[in-house]
Parts: structure tokens; C-alpha cells; sequence
């Protein structure tokens, strides 16, 4: 593989097919050769070489980086003419100060206050979005704010309409579960009627508000950032500014509207079906007839119960919105950035909703609701 | 700098738009200093630069996307930069503004698109605001197309429509970022040919971001080069002027790269 010439030259002999997809050799073994004879130059014999690509290329940039540093000159008259062009079309424009980017890892010390100096910055853009949603707020009460009308009606259906398939199966299934967890309990005491108060007030309490609220995040809110994230990208909402358009009068607000409008109905919807779902169970397995069970419902069940499930779904409604909202809005530049931009509003309007249940559990509590 | 026509433009009546010292940064990163040119009354006026120089970030500035980072931005005698956000609202009305990608409302038709700033701020009834819209397609070529969606057209259609819905208001001054960007030469053409007829027959001021050396030379009254590496305006002038007695730089760049003789020169 190496031929040392009298006069100080290392001959480095380079045969055979160079292919990307065969082994690359390592320019450690010319490292060696050159430590074991410091040679003053690198000449090449390609006589035996058949055929090449970027694999040769790289090895003799690394080579000749190699050389550099080891003060060794590289003769390249032994190389093949394209070889030699490409070669000096690499190192003709010279590497741009800082187009490289260094990764250093900071002490984890540092990179934890950096992480809490960062979160400042999304916090305040979260409030000052929230701040402005409340001046679009004001302007539509005024009637000065500007959308469409068809524009909410269509956001409508897909909220409220469109949602429902997928609302049935999770609330069905949902009560379905509470019934079967309080069966197995309720029957050892003989009380498995009670699994009709279970259902009934989990539901109307809680569940049902929750689970509608947990699957228009993922399905409405995700679409909502979706949808605000690709107009930014493709300058619509840059097209409606320009229009003296505010993009949150216009976008924002009836998403606001039209999910502040159907969860409350989704969310009584839920809580039938899910009520269905805890009957199915207590006809299907403690042989309950259907007339006990929905006596035992009704008189469980208080409009208090209801009212309070339909207002926190409103404020999920809410909650879900703003957090399409603002990540559609925070969208970057790119078809990834949107992607992005859907899972954040999802995870966002997740923890929204987890945070308001709690609290709502301590708020109703303390109010004795 | 040079001082060709127009570069001192304090006191002239014809101003349309100035720009005074303006400086544009992402937060402390300086993108553009010192910017000073005028732009006058029926010009076509082009903004010129290589790659990521700042020239849409010039536009975005100047139609009040972002905000001057110090400086100064003028219609007529009237600061744009210090105005109210209601007064700013009504300046922009009488802008027209072709993105690079056409923006338009993919959820709504063509016609809708084109009558949506129509409904918004005048009193036309909905059938009026319909013959508009057909108008300006019309005037772009686009007569029939009323009903198609954005997606359903062509990227040069596109650009077209988007032209047609910058038309609505009838504006005073357009804007066009990259109008020829993705487009084949001839639909290119076409689109310089289109702003030209539109001088002419509006009297409209236009002031178009690109570096299509073919445009350039085509369609521009005046013009200003934006150098990525001073970060600043190194020429200001018709380009045919500047071709002969701007600096090295510039004419290197109406010449595409060749830096003497008349080779590359149109």
C-alpha cells in the first residue's frame, strides 16, 4: 500500500473500486506512515485504481487535513483529473466564520437556570396572548370585531357535529368502565344498585366534562394549530394584517366562539351516553332493570351536579381554544414547525384541562357546591 | 454611496414613500443600518440585493410587519412608524401587498378572497362586490375562475389571483415580494408586463423585492441595492444608470458576477 522514495516522498498506492457502499478505509493508517517515517511528501499512484466516488473524496480531504497539520506536502498529479477538480472546487470557497456550530454541553448547574431564564419568555407570550384575546374579547362585544360568519358556522360543525362519533365511543366507554370498577366493590356489600349513583355522578361531575374536553384537544385544538401554524407559513396571516385585519378578530375568536358554544353541548351528550354505558353494564351484569336503574340515576343526580359539569366544560372549551390558538400562532417558518405546533397545542390544552379540574375539585369544595 | 436622482428627498413634493435612517435587526442581530432612498410617486421602484440580504425583511418593514429597529418609515409627509394603530389601519388600506406564495385564503374561493377587504370596508352590496372580483380576475386573466379554490389552480395562477385580491382596494401603492419566484420565464414575463400595464393605466406606485436580473432591468424606474456584506444600501439609482456608474458591487450584480466589459449586460 506505501512506497517510501529515497528522497523523503511517501508514495501511497490507492487500487481497486472506492464505493460508498463498501468500507471506507480509515486515514489513521496514512497517520501511522507518516509518524513511522516522517516523510516531506505525500504523492499518489492510482494506476491499479478502477473506479471512485465521494468515498475517495473524503478519504483525501481527511488526508490532506492530515498532512497539514504535519507539515507534509501532498502532491496531487498522481490523482485522476476529476478528482483533482473536485478537490479544489471543495477548497475554493473557504469555511465561513461560525457557519459551523459548536455543540458544547453546559455543567447541568447551567443548563438548568437557563432552562428556567427560557421559561420566562413563553409564560409572558402566553399572558400577553391571553391579554390580547381579551381586547378581541371587547371589540366583538362592541361589535367591532371583523370575521366571518360562514367562517363560525363551519368551525361549528367541526366542533360540535363532526365531534360526536368520537364523543360516543370514549363516553360509552368511559361509563362503561366506572360501572365495572364499582360493580366488583359495590356487589361484595350487596349495594351494586349504587353503581347508578357512581355513574351517574362521575359522569355529570366530572368525566363527562373531562373526557369531551381531553378528545377535542386532541382532535379540535390539534386541528386548530394545525390550521394557524400553515397559514402563517404561507403568509395568510401576514396577508390579513397587511388587510388591517386583526388575524385574532378573525381567526381566533370564532374558534373561540364555536368551541366555547359546543362543549357545553358535547358535554351533557357525554353524559348520557356515558350514563347508557353504566347502564349497559348494570342490566348486562347485575341484571338491573333499566326502569331501577334510571330511577336510581335521576334521584342521584342533582341539577347543581349538572350545571357545575356544563360550566367547566365551557371553560375547557376555552382552555382548548386558546392553547390551538397560541401555539398556531407561535408557529415557526416550516412544514415541521407545524407539526410541532399541533403536539404542543395537544399537550398544552391537556395540562390546561388537568390544572382547571383541580381547580374546580378544591374551588366547588370550598364553595360547598 | 451613490447619489443618483431622487437620493435626497427631503423636500420633494413627489415623495410617496421615505425611509430615513432605518435600521432593521432581529432582536441584536443587525440585519440592515442607515437605510435612506425615496421613493417617488409612479415609480417602480425595485429593491435589489443578493440572497438573505434583507430585502423582504425591507418590505415586511415597510408595510409594518416588523418594526423598525430605529428610523423612520414616511408616506407622504405622514410617519408610518410613529402613527396610531387606527390611523396605521387606514394606511394600510391603500396599500396592496402580492406575497411570494400568493397567500391566499385556501378556505375561501377566489372571488370570496378578492371581495373579502371589499366587504370589509365598503358598503357594496354582495352582487357588486361579485362583479368586482370578476373584474379584477378578468384584469389578470383569471375571468371564469371565480368559483376554483386556491388549490385548485397553478402556482403561477396563484400569484395571478393573489395579484387580483392586492387589486380590490384600488391602492396606491403595491407591493410584490418576488413576484417572479417559482415561475417559468414566460408566466414571469408575463407578470412584469402585467405591473407595467398597471403603472401605466393606475398610476399606482410600485415597489417590487427581487433579484431577477430580467425583471429588473424590464420593469424598474429606480432602484436600491441592499449589500449583504456592509449590511447595508451600497446604490441607489435606475439600474440602467447604475449598471454604468454604480460601484464595483453593484455592477457586478447587474452583471452576474462578470465585473467589467459588456458581456452579461442586457
Amino acid at each position: 500500500m506505501f512506497d517510501r522514495v529515497p528522497d523523503g516522498t511517501l508514495v501511497a498506492r490507492l487500487g481497486g473500486p472506492w464505493h460508498l457502499h463498501r468500507d471506507m478505509p480509515n486515514a489513521a493508517m496514512v497517520t501511522r506512515e507518516i509518524e513511522a517515517g516522517r516523510p516531506g511528501r505525500l504523492a499518489f499512484d492510482t494506476e491499479t485504481l478502477t473506479a471512485w466516488d465521494s468515498s475517495l473524496l473524503t478519504f483525501l480531504i481527511d488526508v490532506g487535513e492530515l498532512c497539514g497539520r504535519s507539515h507534509v506536502t501532498v502532491d496531487r498529479n498522481g490523482l485522476p483529473t476529476g478528482v483533482q477538480r473536485l478537490l479544489e472546487l471543495a477548497e475554493a470557497v473557504p469555511e465561513r466564520q461560525g457557519a459551523r456550530q459548536e455543540h458544547v454541553v453546559p455543567p447541568w448547574l447551567a443548563r438548568v437556570g437557563d432552562a428556567v431564564l427560557r421559561a420566562r419568555g413563553p409564560l409572558l407570550e402566553m399572558l400577553g396572548f391571553v391579554g390580547a384575546i381579551t381586547l378581541a374579547l371587547g371589540r366583538l362585544v362592541r361589535g367591532k370585531a371583523r370575521f366571518r360568519l360562514s367562517d363560525l358556522f363551519l368551525l361549528v360543525q367541526q366542533a360540535g357535529a363532526e365531534a360526536l362519533g368520537i364523543v360516543t365511543l370514549i363516553s360509552f366507554l368511559v361509563g362503561v368502565i366506572l360501572a365495572f370498577v364499582g360493580a366488583v366493590q359495590l356487589e361484595q356489600f350487596g349495594a351494586a344498585i349504587y353503581v347508578a349513583n357512581l355513574v351517574g355522578i362521575a359522569m355529570v361531575r366530572e368525566m363527562g366534562a373531562m373526557m369531551t374536553g381531553i378528545v377535542m384537544a386532541g382532535r379540535t385544538g390539534a386541528s386548530y394549530a394545525a390550521q394557524l401554524g400553515t397559514m402563517k407559513v404561507t403568509q395568510e396571516v401576514d396577508a390579513l394584517t397587511t388587510m388591517g385585519i386583526s388575524p385574532l378578530d378573525f381567526l381566533v375568536l370564532p374558534r373561540m366562539i364555536a368551541l366555547c358554544l359546543m362543549m357545553p353541548l358535547l358535554c351533557i351528550y357525554s353524559d348520557v351516553v356515558g350514563i347508557l354505558g353504566g347502564a349497559a353494564v348494570g342490566m348486562g351484569m347485575l341484571k338491573l332493570p333499566l326502569r331501577v336503574y334510571y330511577d336510581q340515576t335521576i334521584t342521584s343526580v342533582h341539577v347543581g351536579d349538572l350545571v357545575g359539569g356544563v360550566f367547566k366544560a365551557s371553560v375547557y372549551g376555552v382552555l382548548i381554544a386558546i392553547a390551538g390558538c397560541l401555539r398556531g400562532m407561535q408557529c415557526g417558518n416550516s412544514s415541521s414547525a407545524v407539526g410541532d405546533a399541533a403536539t404542543r397545542a395537544v399537550v398544552t390544552g391537556i395540562v390546561f384541562i388537568i390544572s382547571a379540574c383541580g381547580v374546580f375539585a378544591v374551588l366547588f369544595y370550598v364553595l360547598g357546591i | 454611496m451613490d447619489t443618483a436622482p431622487g437620493a435626497n428627498p427631503a423636500t420633494d413634493p413627489h415623495a410617496h414613500i421615505t425611509v430615513r435612517n432605518l435600521t432593521m435587526a432581529y432582536g441584536s442581530f443587525v440585519i440592515m443600518r442607515d437605510l435612506n432612498f425615496t421613493v417617488r410617486r409612479g415609480d417602480v421602484f425595485v429593491i435589489m440585493g443578493g440572497s438573505g440580504c434583507g430585502k423582504s425583511t425591507l418590505l415586511r418593514h415597510l408595510i409594518g410587519l416588523n418594526e423598525p429597529a430605529s428610523g423612520e418609515i414616511l408616506y407622504g409627509t405622514e410617519s408610518f412608524t410613529a402613527a396610531e394603530p387606527a390611523r396605521r389601519e387606514q394606511l394600510l388600506r391603500r396599500f396592496g401587498v402580492l406575497y411570494q406564495s400568493g397567500a391566499l385564503f385556501s378556505s375561501m374561493t377566489l372571488a370570496e378572497n378578492i371581495g373579502l377587504p371589499l366587504g370589509l370596508y365598503t358598503d357594496l352590496t354582495p352582487v357588486q362586490i361579485r362583479e368586482i372580483a370578476s373584474l379584477k380576475l378578468a384584469l389578470v386573466g383569471l375571468k371564469g375562475f371565480e368559483g376554483f379554490f386556491p388549490s385548485q389552480i397553478s402556482g403561477g395562477m396563484q400569484k395571478r389571483a393573489g395579484l387580483a385580491r392586492a387589486m380590490a382596494l384600488d391602492p396606491d401603492i403595491l407591493f410584490f415580494d418576488e413576484p417572479s419566484a417559482g415561475l417559468d420565464p414566460i408566466s414571469s414575463r408575463l407578470l412584469d408586463d402585467l405591473i407595467l400595464q398597471l403603472r401605466e393605466s393606475l398610476g399606482s406606485t410600485i415597489v417590487v423585492v427581487t433579484h431577477e436580473l430580467a425583471s429588473i432591468f424590464t420593469i424598474a424606474t429606480n432602484s436600491v441595492y441592499l449589500d449583504v456584506d456592509t449590511r447595508t444600501m451600497t446604490a441607489l439609482g435606475p439600474p440602467k444608470e447604475l449598471l454604468r456608474t454604480g460601484n464595483d458591487t453593484v455592477r457586478r450584480f447587474l452583471r452576474r458576477g462578470e465585473s467589467n466589459g459588456a458581456k452579461g449586460a442586457p
